[in-house]
């Protein structure tokens, strides 16, 4: 019988049915950073467990690291405590950390793909949403919580129900300034913040096809903000390219297996889906969010929409949204004046982004109204910057140039919002109080686009701008 | 590992309106700094309940009603859909857990708050809007009466009102029998986890 990817990874790691009826799913890949695992490890040494599989951990640090202070203790004392926590627990239960000093740490959604850790037909698990990232190479890859962070230690297994399968295809290719986190914020926007509850998401489709793993990502990374828990592109050649030669990568002995094998799960011609959406990529273009939920998006050259046009229960939200962020509904959110311009996250915080964006930056300035910082994802990724002299152009620019972390994406570093300042974001969430000033207002958008309202000083069309 | 059978949570209800009620609404990052998950109940909602001025903020988190629900460490929070959504952090349950809510009546849950929930042995079970809307309205003009939640029997009741309520099977069979908390089981499956482990070329290192 043709499957999908989902059942057939679903079914390899089958460890057998539980008494509830849950799934005891194997966890070949587990992930953890310093946020969500100290409770984890609190609780196995309360109930006196060891890490069953300790080399099938790997950890970062990557939520509360600063990124403009190298030297330990950091200023922040509670930030010194976490690091300090995950060092111990690592070295306690024998977990391998990319630690700040090994020129590997970075965003926990980056490293996986950087050390070839990420691969096509496995399970990974993370005490975080955004792990669907590692989807974008065939994985079955999802977030959880503490609690299950606790059952992957002790068990490498986890207690889950399967889930429906939507294909979402997108066809065609992309006009000249529209990029995969246009796509992304397209699909949530049509099929909405709820729209993906009880499912995985394939996509697919000649857009994804022509995409490279790290667009692949960008998408994937966001399948949370549409209410999916997980989703994935079927694994192909520039899969198998990406990883080969990576310090995890299978060896040149068991290479050509392990493409066999990664073959074998991409999902069959003729399987069947729960439903099937598709887009025409053509169609879409630079989308930017105007709202607090990722869903309330327009495209750049569309106004916002008027309250009436509003079935009752997204009007309620969207009066919610239009106070928060001092908008107007039935206007133009182009020209809407911008204070603070973020380019990071594990959203677009790769190497990619940062050359695409630098490419139309070059003698260029970020109006002096604009506090404009890009923070590449990894240390990697910043190395790799630097080698290619992309710091120097954000920085002849106006752009700070930052350290390897999560930063504004979520503010749990010192990297926030002021009041209530707007920032023009390549993350991922818009919500209320995500980017640290609980009355800060976030507006998501691509890299490019984020560049061209660090220029403007305003919410504005990338593509005017720079002339794409 | 045993643990409390979870079939009926009766409590005083607090209605907080809203649909795609975020994890960062209900607990901002900031009180993430931590190692630990102590203290997060009296954070919960922290922003939306406190301005920037440092003022209280009308919301239903600073009502008497809630008073009421963390003093006797047991309420049900009636929420509107897709509740829950955003960040995976477990503080989010755990905030309003230690608070004082001990179940959530809603029209639709995030699944990794759901997740959460249920391995705290806290009910997330949905009405239809319908009737959502009418248990909604009723708590509002009821506030002393008690709301409760049969995990057992699938149905809300509070005075002569009641409304048939779904939640997952497995998490309904897990609060029920007393198996909310996974881990007996799955360490358990130690054996079989090892067989489907060694059948794995990326775990046995190729």
């Amino acid at each position: 019988m043709a499957k999908t990817l989902f059942q057939k990874v679903w079914e390899a790691h089958t460890v057998r049915k539980l008494p509830n009826g849950q799934t005891q799913l194997f966890i070949g890949t587990h992930l953890i950073h310093e946020v969500t695992s100290p409770q984890a490890f609190g609780m196995l040494r309360d109930l006196g467990l060891k890490v069953k599989y300790p080399q099938r951990t790997f950890a970062t640090v990557d939520h509360i690291v600063p990124t403009n202070e190298l030297k330990e203790p950091y200023s922040d004392p509670i930030a010194q405590e976490m690091i300090e926590a995950l060092r111990k627990n690592t070295q306690d239960f024998g977990i391998r950390f990319f630690d700040t000093n090994t020129g590997t740490q970075g965003i926990v959604h980056m490293v996986g793909p950087e050390q070839g850790i990420t691969q096509p037909g496995t399970t990974i698990a993370c005490g975080d949403s955004h792990t669907a990232t590692h989807g974008a190479f065939g994985a079955i890859a999802f977030g959880i919580g503490t609690t299950q962070v606790r059952d992957v230690l002790a068990t490498q297994t986890l207690a889950l129900s399967p889930l429906k399968v939507r294909r979402i295809e997108v066809n065609g290719p992309l006009s000249p300034g529209v990029y995969a986190k246009d796509v992304i914020l397209h699909i949530i926007r049509v099929l909405g913040v709820n729209g993906g509850i009880g499912y995985a998401y394939e996509y697919a489709g000649s857009t994804f096809d022509n995409f490279s793993l790290e667009e692949r990502m960008t998408v994937c990374n966001m399948s949370i903000e549409g209410g999916a828990r997980c989703g994935y592109v079927n694994p192909d050649q520039k899969t198998f390219d990406y990883i080969k030669g990576k310090p995890y990568a299978p060896t040149p002995a068991d290479w050509d297996a392990a493409v066999a094998r990664w073959q074998s799960f991409a999902s069959d011609a003729g399987c069947v889906y729960d439903n099937t959406v598709k887009f025409d990529g053509a169609a879409i273009r630079p989308t930017v969010t105007w709202g607090i939920t990722p869903g309330q998006a327009v495209f750049i050259d569309e106004k916002m929409p008027a309250l009436e046009s509003l079935n009752a229960a997204d009007r309620a939200t969207a009066e919610d949204a239009y106070k928060h962020m001092k908008l107007a509904p039935n206007t133009a959110i182009k020209g809407t004046k911008v204070d603070v311009c973020f380019l990071g996250s594990c959203t677009n915080g790769r190497i990619s982004d940062l050359r695409e964006v630098a490419k139309y930056l070059k003698g260029r300035k970020v109006s002096p109204s604009v506090k404009a910082i890009v923070v590449p994802g990894s240390q990697l990724t910043a190395i790799q910057a630097v080698h290619e002299g992309l710091d120097k152009i954000y920085i002849e620019a106006g752009f700070e140039w930052r350290g390897a972390g999560c930063s504004m994406c979520l503010a749990m570093n010192p990297d926030k919002l002021v009041g209530d300042q707007l920032c023009a974001s390549s993350s991922n969430r818009n919500f209320k109080g995500r980017q640290g000033s609980q009355t800060g207002r976030t507006v998501l958008m691509s890299p490019l686009m984020v560049a061209a309202a660090a220029i403007t000083g305003q919410v504005t069309d990338a593509r005017e701008v720079f002339k794409v | 590992m045993s643990l409390a059978k979870v079939t009926q949570v009766k409590g005083l209800a607090l209605a907080v309106p809203g649909d795609d009620i975020d994890t960062d609404r209900i607990i901002p990052a900031r009180f993430l700094r931590c190692v630990t998950f102590d203290g997060l109940g009296e954070h919960a909602f922290r922003d939306e309940r406190t301005g920037p001025d440092g003022k209280e903020r009308p919301h239903p988190m600073n009502s008497a009603q809630a008073g009421r629900i963390a003093a006797a460490k047991q309420g049900v929070m009636v929420v509107g859909f897709n509740f829950g959504c955003g960040s995976s952090r477990e503080h989010a349950p755990q905030s309003l857990w230690r608070f004082g809510f001990t179940a959530f009546v809603g029209g639709s849950f995030a699944e990794i708050f759901f997740g959460n929930s249920t391995t705290l042995g806290v009910p997330c079970v949905t009405l239809s809007k319908d009737d959502l809307a009418e248990c909604d309205a009723f708590v509002r003009a009821n506030p002393d009466v008690d709301l409760s939640v049969d995990v057992e029997k699938l149905v809300v009741t509070a005075g002569t009102k009641s409304w048939s309520a779904s939640i997952a099977a497995s998490a309904r069979d897990g609060l029920v029998n007393g198996k909310w908390d996974p881990i007996a089981d799955l360490l358990d499956g130690a054996a079989a986890v090892d067989q489907c482990a060694g059948s794995l070329a990326y775990v046995v290192g190729k």
